[in-house]
């Protein structure tokens, strides 16, 4: 079968986005609409952590502050649905261009360091995301905002139903998938993942890596800042809890479990993420521990996440995505 | 203007100061000597106010809880550098990120299995539990003892980091680790006393601030990232910058609050600098530190030599 993937983890891969594709029909046919629920969120948190993988996996850019990407998706959403502005495509069309603009602004500033202090100056912009709307009052600050419809489309592309929404997640998810693995393997993606590995050698050969770095920082941004739009139109309730730090450390968390640096890997790391939190929180209330566990044995013991035990699988030689 | 809620802010601002050095020391020096991120700092912080106001509800005395708390925090802390931090110095960033992120998980849930959820009140004795008058001025006794707390600390680590053998391997440990080892110092040991005695001032703030404000699951999750700001203004590895920085830190977030509404109505009509005040004095420590990494990265007060 010589149309098939050489490496048996990519196989599987594709596999998952096969059984995600039907889906919600399947949810639905079995009658249990909460699985469906919990699938969208995990693919939307999904799309986030992708987001971050381009810094932080193939640019090698540890952002501790990129859930506030997501905050400002949402609050895209929430902010002028809360003056009756519904067009889906404004709210898109803001939540991409704040978080750019922001991204530019921080970005330009936070590149300019290397290491632990990227971390904490992203970390720190965040926080400035994450007071400002906690002490927005006119948009509830800590109460949050309740988004009481979903952004609107066309009819062919309603968000409406839970079904229509999960398209939308879904969809998205593979543009992404395949814009990340266009981008990752052009020359442009070449410099990025260069100068992770060698920044003086790539400045050396001729590129100025902290134009490259800032513009791979930007698109993460506004792709993520996709995943918040969803985000806010699928919890329909937004709060800037969803921007403190401790959210941008889960989705480093996500994408480590899956594999840094890999195509699917984050995917399939937040899959695992969410359904384990789902089912452990059930189970006991301190599943926190396990998590905690879990967390710090894969940094000891399991190296390249989910995805490193996958390509276990595959022919010796061939081990490459 | 009202002077006494002036100096009370200015107290209160001391007080808070203080406290962030005490968790801002020991991050800056496992930061500076061992390179290593320890979110989960603030868990000692937390751990520090269970251990003692269990043994303070034990013994019915406060002293005694500090003194077991102390302990108790140092052995805690050389547990976690022996069997899970010192594996990990040799890794990248990330690694240290998602360890402590970890660990500020399993502290949290641990502390919610002994203890239960809701928090624990720590009763002060009743020496501590009163006014001191100072002319028109009155004071609460336990906040002048924190202070007062907090600059013995300060003078004792001042004192050991600048005046001692220990506190020599440490300096030269902050500016160059790999010339102490190529000296044959045993750097483990320096390693493991350095970050219990970390985890023990950050368990100390812990115990101080806990019969203010109680003890409850997450407390140091907030103000460890407010510390972290400190070692970044101070430079990572200098003690002397941490304490600079955690007074300018603390007097500045804690006047801010009060004070910045009205400055801001001298430039702006008030129900915008009402509005405004809250968000901008939340966000100062952080514009601070952007500001400090986009300028002068090394921070205000660097150790000496350091690379």
């Amino acid at each position: 079968m010589h149309w098939l993937p050489e490496n048996i983890s990519t196989r599987i891969y594709l596999l998952v986005l096969l059984v995600l594709a039907p889906a919600p029909f399947i949810f639905e046919w079995i009658n249990e609409l909460f699985y469906l629920d919990l699938l969208s969120r995990a693919l939307i948190l999904g799309i986030a952590a992708m987001s971050l993988n381009l810094i932080l996996g193939f640019g090698g850019m540890v952002s501790l502050g990129h859930a506030a990407y997501i905050g400002i998706g949402a609050y895209c959403v929430g902010i002028p649905a809360y003056y009756d502005y519904y067009d889906g495509w404004l709210h898109i069309a803001l939540a991409l261009s704040v978080s750019g603009v922001f991204a530019l602004i921080t970005g330009a500033i936070s590149l300019r360091t290397k290491g632990v202090y990227f971390i904490m100056i992203t970390m720190a912009f965040s926080q400035m995301v994450y007071f400002t709307f906690l002490s927005l009052e006119e948009y509830g600050a800590d109460d949050g905002l309740v988004i009481y419809a979903r952004s609107e489309f066309p009819e062919w592309l309603s968000m409406e139903s839970s079904i229509g929404l999960y398209y939308w997640i879904f969809g998205l998810l593979l543009l992404v998938l395949f814009f990340t693995h266009k981008l990752v393997h052009s020359r442009f993606g070449r410099v990025i993942v260069g100068s992770k590995f060698n920044e003086q050698r790539m400045q050396a050969l001729g590129f100025d890596t902290y134009r490259y770095r800032l513009v791979c920082y930007v698109i993460s941004a506004m792709i993520c800042s996709l995943a918040g739009v969803l985000l806010g139109n699928f919890t329909s309730f937004i709060s800037p809890d969803m921007i403190g730090w401790a959210r941008s450390g889960e989705l480093i968390f996500m994408v480590i479990i899956g594999g840094v640096g890999t195509l699917f890997g984050p995917l399939i790391g937040t899959i695992v993420f969410v359904v384990l939190e789902e089912f452990l929180s059930a189970i006991t209330v301190y599943w926190h521990l396990i998590f905690g566990v879990m967390l710090v044995a894969l940094v000891l013991f399991g190296k390249g996440g989910i995805h490193g035990w996958l390509s276990l699988l595959d022919r010796k030689g061939e081990s490459r995505d | 203007m009202d002077w006494n809620l002036l100096i009370t802010q200015l107290m209160n601002g001391l007080q808070l100061g203080l406290l962030l050095f005490l968790l801002a020391s020991g991050l800056t020096l496992i930061f500076g000597i061992m390179d290593f991120i320890n979110l989960s700092h603030g868990s000692f912080y937390m751990i520090g106010a269970y251990f003692c106001g269990t043994v303070t509800a034990i013994t019915g005395s406060f002293f005694i809880g500090v003194v077991f708390g102390l302990i108790g925090v140092f052995a805690v802390g050389a547990l976690v550098e022996y069997f899970i931090a010192r594996k990990l110095y040799r890794n990248d960033h990330l690694d240290h990120v998602l360890v402590t992120f970890g660990l500020i998980l399993i502290f949290d849930t641990l502390v919610h299995l002994f203890w239960g959820a809701s928090g624990m009140a720590i009763p002060l004795p009743d020496m501590l539990n009163g006014q001191i008058h100072l002319g028109s001025l009155v004071l609460p006794t336990y906040r002048v003892l924190i202070i007062a707390g907090g600059l013995v600390v300060a003078g004792v680590l001042y004192f050991l980091v600048t005046k001692t053998r220990l506190g020599m391997l440490i300096r030269a440990g902050a500016s160059n680790r790999t010339m102490v080892e190529a000296l044959g110092v045993d750097i483990n040991r320096l390693f493991l006393i350095v970050f219990a005695l970390g985890a023990a001032m950050a368990g100390f703030a812990g115990m101080l601030i806990a019969p203010i404000t109680e003890a409850s699951i997450g407390m140091g999750n907030d103000i460890i990232i407010i510390a972290f700001v400190v070692v970044i203004v101070g430079g990572i590895g200098s003690v002397k910058g941490a304490f600079y920085a955690a007074l300018l830190l603390g007097l500045l977030d804690t006047l801010s609050r009060s004070y910045l509404d009205l400055l801001l109505k001298l430039v702006m009509p008030s129900n915008y600098a009402e509005t405004a005040a809250p968000a901008i004095s939340a966000m100062l420590v952080y514009i601070l530190m952007a500001a400090v990494l986009a300028f002068r990265p090394q921070g205000l007060f660097p150790p000496a030599g350091a690379k």
